[in-house]
């Protein structure tokens, strides 16, 4: 190996990255549920890595533990950004097991585990904001933005100094509004995306590797 | 006896009596009235930090049968100027309402406007 590659992968390259940002970071996807966070994650270990996240389904949680991939490189032509990315259980502030019976049709028993195995989901949501470094915020965007889980996320992120990009999900639907989601939420990148067709992901790995790679002093909250 | 009267109890909260209490005292607070079926309306809102946690405790204290959650619904703390940073001063979280999700439901909320509904027939007991 010759000496400036070593160099480059040693001291040097960690200096360079204290000076330049960062190249490796832990990336959260979070969200209300449904909204497309694993439909999101698997597009994205499907694109770089060839691999999946997890099962989607209509029925909200269906994400239920955080799971996790490490070592995902993308790029954008320039420069790259490897990254943990972590896809986080669907955030909300109540859980009625008789919305799994009523409107998809689980029995009682499935409805009131899965609503039990929800609960826990959201706390280790929650937790996991301690530890990463930047946030990919999904957002509906054929739904109204202003929902206090997204209000609470992005305050949380705030106050943390923590990076946010948000991906204005489904935005195949006729409904679709991220002009919506621009005007609710000015103070951060929004790329509109269509996490199921693919639809502008290109734009939002060139946002994911110019917003994580920032230089940033993380708070603890 | 005076027969006491079922209703929604619609609790208005000051400032003052928020700024009386730790952060873990007021979350306990909130939650155990939310959970009395209260509905509240607090001056002063919850900071971020606040807010995830009262999501967390909520998330823990879910009883399938009796109490599936809380609606809350308030606005981003006002961002402080350069000149108020400079002297300290912080900015509180805005005005928030919070009750429990069987009761209190949100039709619409902007940036001006909160909008909710209660659903009649479970008040406080």
């Amino acid at each position: 190996m010759g000496i400036i590659r070593r160099f480059r992968q040693g001291r040097f390259s960690r200096i360079i990255q204290k000076i330049f940002g960062k190249k490796h970071a832990k990336i959260g996807i979070y969200g209300p549920p449904n909204v497309g966070k694993t439909t999101l994650a698997n597009r994205i270990l499907r694109e770089w890595t060839g691999d999946i996240m997890g099962s989607v389904s209509d029925i909200p949680h269906e994400t239920r533990r955080a799971k996790w991939k490490t070592n995902i490189k993308i790029d954008n032509g320039g420069s790259s950004l490897t990254m943990d990315l972590v896809d986080t259980p669907g955030i909300s502030t109540k859980i009625d097991y008789k919305e799994f019976m009523n409107t998809y049709g689980l029995n009682k028993e499935e409805s009131r585990v899965r609503a039990k195995e929800a609960t826990e989901g959201v706390i280790e949501a929650i937790r996991w904001l301690e530890d990463i470094d930047g946030v990919v915020l999904v957002m509906d965007s054929t739904k109204d933005p202003f929902t206090q889980v997204n209000v609470t996320i992005i305050g949380n992120l705030e106050a943390r100094d923590l990076p946010v990009l948000i991906a204005a999900n489904k935005i195949d639907a006729d409904e679709a509004s991220p002009a919506t989601l621009k005007s609710a939420f000015p103070q951060h990148p929004v790329v509109p995306i269509s996490a199921l067709t693919g639809y502008n992901t290109e734009d939002l790995y060139n946002n994911m590797v110019k917003h994580f790679r920032k230089k940033r002093h993380k708070k603890r909250g | 006896m005076v027969k006491k009267e079922k209703g929604i109890s619609f609790n208005l909260i000051s400032r003052q009596k928020l700024n009386n209490l730790s952060s873990s005292e007021k979350l306990k607070y909130i939650l155990k009235e939310v959970k009395k079926g209260r509905i509240l309306v607090l001056e002063h809102g919850l900071t971020p930090t606040e807010q995830t946690s009262l999501i967390e405790n909520t998330m823990k204290e879910i009883d399938h049968d009796t109490f599936i959650g809380i609606e809350m619904e308030g606005y981003e703390e006002e961002k402080a100027s350069f000149f108020q940073r400079v002297f300290g001063i912080i900015r509180k979280p805005r005005m928030t309402v919070i009750g429990p999700a069987h009761l209190l439901k949100t039709v619409h909320k902007d940036n001006d406007r909160i909008e909710t509904t209660i659903i009649p027939g479970r008040g406080v007991d």
